[in-house]
């Protein structure tokens, strides 16, 4: 029960609390460019969910089974980021052949996703919290859907931005990082929540 | 120390060599043979998907020119010279697309007609059309809140003394404005129209007269003087037939309140593109 519970805690605190988008700052070009439209935003985030998952699957073995076993933690980046960028090609291969409809949906952001931060990130990020192998699926999972979140949340803010009258100053980019700080501002209330779920 | 680079260079090497194989692997058996002549139609395309064609987009309208199912000269904006080059690839004889504008019927500009409310609101013409029928006299008008402007995919539309005013050198003639508009006030209109009617309103002519000095007050003074047949009002507003129309000016001359115009919509410049 508590390894159930532990997991969890692994996957609330990294949709809510260490949002990768809100509170760590990582993969924010795609929020910023991609938030436009909620049905983009939305294609966009489940993307990045897929491929952070996948990307878990395959650069902790690789990390455990090979680079430690070699002493070569320090080309972590590099090797990740091999594996991350070859990683999403095949999926995009694959998608159009077996599920075109999928492809279709999903297929412009893949190559956008190529070296996406926040899937390198959470790669790097479930090492050096030396986090188990379902530890490390379960927080990528809970890292995607974070970001899902974001740019759903944005994208929202975003449109009703677009339907009203900004003050020239203000217009353009500089309304859209002003909304992203407030809230980036309004996810730090949820600092906390998650240690006292189960207290 | 030189062991620690070669076991670095070794493992990086062979992890990348295995990806590698992996891709090339992965690309030799599970890609999708795409159709050459699709791709073909595809690169004579221009490519903004604006959807005069009737389909989705450029690709729709490729796969579907590929299989035979539609007609090469659709493509309002890629005009002539897509519609030969498409022709060529299919081996069909070539049909020359048909030049239309948009044009927007309504010349209630700031000073011709009235408001009847101050709006404070979304400024977006179907928001302003939500909020009884808008904050102008004349319930037919041009709110010139640009809706139309912001779905052109050419730029073509601007803003002029509260009206939506269309360039004509710059219109592809894609109709997406026509889809946008709440009022319905703009419609595709040949581009050799000679005459053309400002206004959109089905208002009774003394109504209409009173919310608008420009508007059509279905006096049908041009019914009567056009030789040519080519005007009739329905609805309490002038219609040209641009068929039948000669652009003599028998109709303007007559028209009371100068509804009716003539005009002279503007090709597009020689070797325009879109990109």
């Amino acid at each position: 029960m508590d390894a159930f519970k532990n997991l969890v805690v692994i996957l609330l605190s990294s949709v809510l609390v260490n949002n990768y988008v809100l509170s760590r700052f990582l993969g924010i070009c795609p929020f910023l460019g991609v938030s436009k439209k909620i049905n983009q935003a939305v294609g966009m985030g489940t993307s990045v969910t897929i491929v952070m998952l996948l990307a878990t699957l395959a650069t902790w073995p690789i990390q455990h089974f090979v680079l430690d076993s070699f002493g070569l933690s320090y080309m972590q980046t590099i090797v990740f980021i091999l594996i991350i960028a070859s990683l999403v090609q095949m999926l995009e291969i694959f998608l159009k052949k077996f599920v075109p409809s999928l492809h279709k949906d999903l297929g412009v952001y893949l190559p956008l996703i190529t070296t996406n931060c926040a899937v390198l990130g959470v790669s790097i990020n479930n090492i050096t919290d030396s986090y188990t192998f379902v530890e490390s699926i379960v927080s990528s999972l809970g890292v995607g859907l974070g970001f899902l979140l974001a740019m759903v949340l944005f994208s929202g803010l975003r449109s009703r931005i677009d339907e009203d009258e900004v003050p020239k100053g203000f217009r353009g980019v500089a309304i859209t990082l002003l909304a992203a700080s407030f809230i980036s501002l309004a996810f730090m209330g949820l600092t906390g929540i998650v240690d006292n779920i189960f207290a | 120390m030189l062991i620690d680079v070669l076991t670095a260079l070794a493992v990086v090497v062979s992890v990348s060599l295995f990806l590698g194989i992996l891709l090339a692997l992965f690309i030799n058996f599970f890609t999708v043979k795409e159709d050459e002549k699709e791709k073909k139609i595809r690169e004579c395309l221009p490519g903004i998907n604006c959807g005069a064609c009737g389909y989705t987009g450029c690709n729709e309208y490729a796969k579907a020119l590929a299989l035979s199912q539609a007609k090469p000269n659709l493509c309002i904006p890629g005009a002539e010279n897509t519609a030969k080059a498409l022709s060529e690839i299919l081996g069909v004889e070539v049909e020359e697309p048909k030049d239309v504008v948009a044009f927007v019927h309504c010349n209630g500009t700031c000073d011709a007609a009235a408001e009847k409310a101050i709006y404070q609101g979304v400024e977006s013409c179907k928001a302003r059309t939500m909020l009884y029928g808008g904050s102008k006299g004349c319930s037919y008008g041009c709110f010139g809140c640009g809706d139309c402007a912001k779905v052109c995919v050419s730029n073509a539309i601007f803003i002029e003394d509260g009206i939506a005013r269309v360039d004509t050198s710059k219109c592809v003639g894609c109709g997406l404005c026509v889809k946008q508009c709440p009022q319905r006030i703009i419609s595709m209109v040949p581009q050799e129209t000679k005459t053309a009617v400002f206004c959109n309103s089905r208002d009774k002519g003394a109504e209409a007269r009173k919310v608008c000095t420009n508007a059509c007050i279905a006096c049908k003074k041009c019914e009567k003087v056009c030789p040519h047949e080519a005007i009739s009002v329905i609805n309490n507003r002038a219609v040209i037939d641009y068929e039948k129309c000669t652009g003599c000016g028998a109709c303007t001359e007559s028209c009371p309140t100068g509804c009716i115009k003539n005009v002279h919509f503007r090709d597009l410049p020689e070797g325009f593109s879109l990109n």
